[in-house]
């Protein structure tokens, strides 16, 4: 049990410290050790994102299994999931799709008589046996077309119309219409935050409608507006920012150093 | 009138046309000038380093400007490096550089199988053209060499870093010691870190749960270590009143880690049995994605207490309003300097910048963590000593000062 408390917090010293002293070694054998270092954080994010999907599968199983407020959309989550993960990897051989269409709903419907064998254990046996049926047409399929195939050592499954129209026609505009609503917020925390309600607010409600006017070129001294924003954004605002951010670098270095000379545990599971 | 208007007009006409005569006239004699030019006067002095403070891979190269630039004929246009593996040939161009210019650094990749391998440790010997106008109107500098590159073990140029770092260490060590020696020491109360027991009590009573988002960073960045550190605080209380928490998780190495965290949290309030696994974890890698799930859960759950610690970039208004719709009392912390306003704006509660990597040792008043505070707190006074310094020295122009604080890349 000590162990397994100690030998974290040795790697933690021992990694933390190196990589401290690498950045003032720019040898080229210090260089080789700290890109050999990041690319094991990529090969531990693969297989932590592993960890990840299995997560989220299981907790969508569990939210149909147990109809919680708006259960239906697991379905939608977990089929976009494991569909775009064989839009991603296959793609044409040749000029035709041949029976890839017929694979794609074979496997989609393995894949909900799955999901149904783990939400409802009442019927697992009926859906077990469907399950089995649909994979093993998608499998049969899989080997007997050879109109495409799947490509787990290149891109081209990236290239694949379906990929590219669910990315880029359903994905994208939906991640866009995401952010356009950060306008709307935006507009409302302003209208709740900007209220004169004391010295120092009525200040900041000011100078917000200095800055906001600042590109309007149809006010009347919109020059001196412009200048008045401009003195506002450089001087008191960046001011601030940079006391900020001193704070803020100190704080980096000292947490930093608190977790590699195991002062700062929180992250290990003991306060 | 118009016989006297027609002559005016021929006569500009005629005017024009000898000084267009005139002007092609010239171009042919300026193009006879250009190829009887006289060569430059060459650089002098060429040197030929290694390259400081580098992995090598690279020479720097510098002279001296040859008399023509920018003086006497002013004829020279650029310089062209050349280099060779003898002093005798032959030499190949690595590089120009314009006129007025004294230095050239001739690097290359490390790789042996790139194009472009700069193999260390081989000698080499550089030439400088001063070239005019015309290239092939040029003149040659004596060859300076031997040099070979080699990787330094010792970055010379953050030296100002490391005598900060080590300072702060000792700082840090000193006031730990004096702390566990057990002096009392003074912190000023924060609101945001004070509410935090408040906000688990309010949910508890209302039989909601919190919600708390450990934001966009990976568990490499600093400000999601503090964030598990406020988790862990905040997941006990939550153990010990028996209340439930919904931790989603941006990335699948800080869900792995909240999850040990949270599951700690519990066995230490000594309620192992009412963990739920399922309480944190992953939801996507998207980012917008991500807040229209954490959206819909604060919709759906309607989470008494909405906490937010880590890094947050654009959406941390749309999960701050979102929460505020929903009613939640909101607590934030970030060291996102642009989104600090809109958690100050939508938040009831907001941790700024330091106050996050603090907020461990508020929630904890262990002496050790409350000592590393106050050594940040003596560092932040340091810094603010050092630039009255330096803007005392920038005005009576004291440069050596400013120079003491330069960092090199």
């Amino acid at each position: 049990m000590a162990m397994k408390r100690q030998i974290p917090f040795a790697l933690v010293f021992i990694f933390g410290i190196f990589m401290l002293f690498q950045y003032f070694v720019p040898h080229e054998s210090s260089e080789w050790v700290y890109e050999f270092l990041l690319d094991w954080i990529y090969i531990i994010g693969i297989l932590a994102l592993a960890l990840g999907i299995w997560s989220l599968f299981r907790v969508s199983v569990d939210k149909i299994k147990t109809k919680k407020p708006n259960w239906v959309y697991s379905y939608v989550t977990l089929m976009g999931l494991f569909i775009m993960t064989v839009f991603g990897f296959t793609a044409k051989t040749g000029d035709s799709w041949g029976l890839y269409p017929v694979f794609v709903i074979t496997f989609m419907l393995a894949l909900f008589m799955l999901i149904q064998v783990l939400a409802k254990p009442a019927s697992r046996n009926l859906y077990g046996l469907f399950g089995g049926a649909f994979l093993l047409a998608a499998v049969l399929i899989a080997i007997l077309d050879r109109t495409w195939g799947f490509y787990f050592m290149e891109a081209k499954g990236l290239q694949n119309s379906m990929f590219r129209i669910f990315f880029d026609d359903v994905m994208m505009p939906i991640l866009s219409t995401m952010f356009a609503l950060l306008a709307f917020f935006i507009a409302s925390a302003a209208y709740r935050a900007f209220r004169a309600r004391n010295l120092l607010a009525s200040l900041l409600l000011i100078a917000a409608l200095i800055v906001m006017l600042r590109f309007n070129p149809y006010l009347p001294y919109a020059a001196y507006v412009a200048k008045v924003s401009n003195w506002l954004m450089n001087v008191p605002n960046l001011a601030g920012q940079r006391a900020i951010v001193i704070g803020i670098g100190l704080g980096i270095v000292a947490t930093a150093l608190k977790v590699i000379l195991g002062i700062e545990r929180g992250y290990m599971g003991k306060g | 009138m118009k016989v006297i208007l027609g002559i005016v007009f021929l006569a500009v006409l005629l005017t024009c046309s000898v000084a267009f005569a005139q002007t092609d006239a010239m171009t042919p004699a300026d193009s006879t000038a250009a190829d009887t030019l006289s060569p430059p006067a060459p650089p002098t002095d060429v040197k030929a380093v290694d390259t400081p403070n580098d992995h090598g891979h690279s020479i720097t190269v510098t002279w001296k400007l040859s008399t023509d630039d920018g003086g006497g004929a002013k004829s020279v246009s650029h310089y062209e490096i050349f280099r060779s593996a003898s002093p005798t040939g032959p030499f190949d161009s690595v590089g120009t550089a314009v006129a007025g210019q004294t230095i050239f650094v001739n690097g290359g990749d490390k790789e042996k199988q790139s194009e472009d391998y700069f193999p260390d440790d081989s000698n080499f010997y550089y030439r400088v053209d001063a070239v005019t106008m015309n290239d092939s109107v040029r003149s040659s500098s004596e060859i300076a060499g031997p040099a070979h590159a080699y990787g330094q073990w010792y970055n010379t140029g953050r030296t100002p870093v490391l005598v900060a770092v080590l300072l702060f260490m000792i700082l840090t060590i000193y006031f730990v010691s004096r702390a566990r020696k057990g002096q009392e020491l003074y912190v000023r109360p924060l609101g945001g870190i004070e509410a935090v027991d408040d906000a688990i009590g309010r949910a508890t009573e209302m039989g909601r749960p919190i919600l708390y988002v450990l934001g966009l960073g990976t568990a490499a960045d600093v400000a999601t270590i503090a964030a598990f550190t406020v988790l862990g605080r905040v997941a006990k209380r939550v153990a010990e009143y028996q209340t439930d928490i919904i931790v989603p998780t941006y990335d699948p190495i800080v869900m792995t880690v909240a999850q040990e965290v949270v599951q700690s949290a519990y066995l230490d309030a000594g309620r192992p049995d009412t963990y739920k696994e399922d309480s944190v974890f992953f939801v996507t890698q998207s980012q917008f994605a991500y807040v229209a799930a954490v959206n819909g859960i604060m919709l759906r759950e309607l989470p008494a207490t909405n906490v937010y610690m880590g890094k947050f970039y654009a959406e941390s208004l749309l999960l701050a309003e979102t929460g505020a719709v929903a009613g939640s009392i909101q607590i934030s912390g970030t060291d996102e300097i642009a989104q600090i306003p809109f958690f100050i704006v939508a938040c009831d509660y907001t941790l700024i910048g330091e106050e996050l990597y603090a907020a461990s040792a508020y929630l904890g008043r262990e002496p050790v963590l409350l000592g590393s505070l106050k050594a940040q707190d003596w560092g932040k006074a340091l810094v603010i000593i050092l630039a009255i310094a330096g803007i005392v020295a920038a005005n009576f122009g004291w440069t050596w000062f400013t120079h003491l604080f330069k960092v090199a890349n």
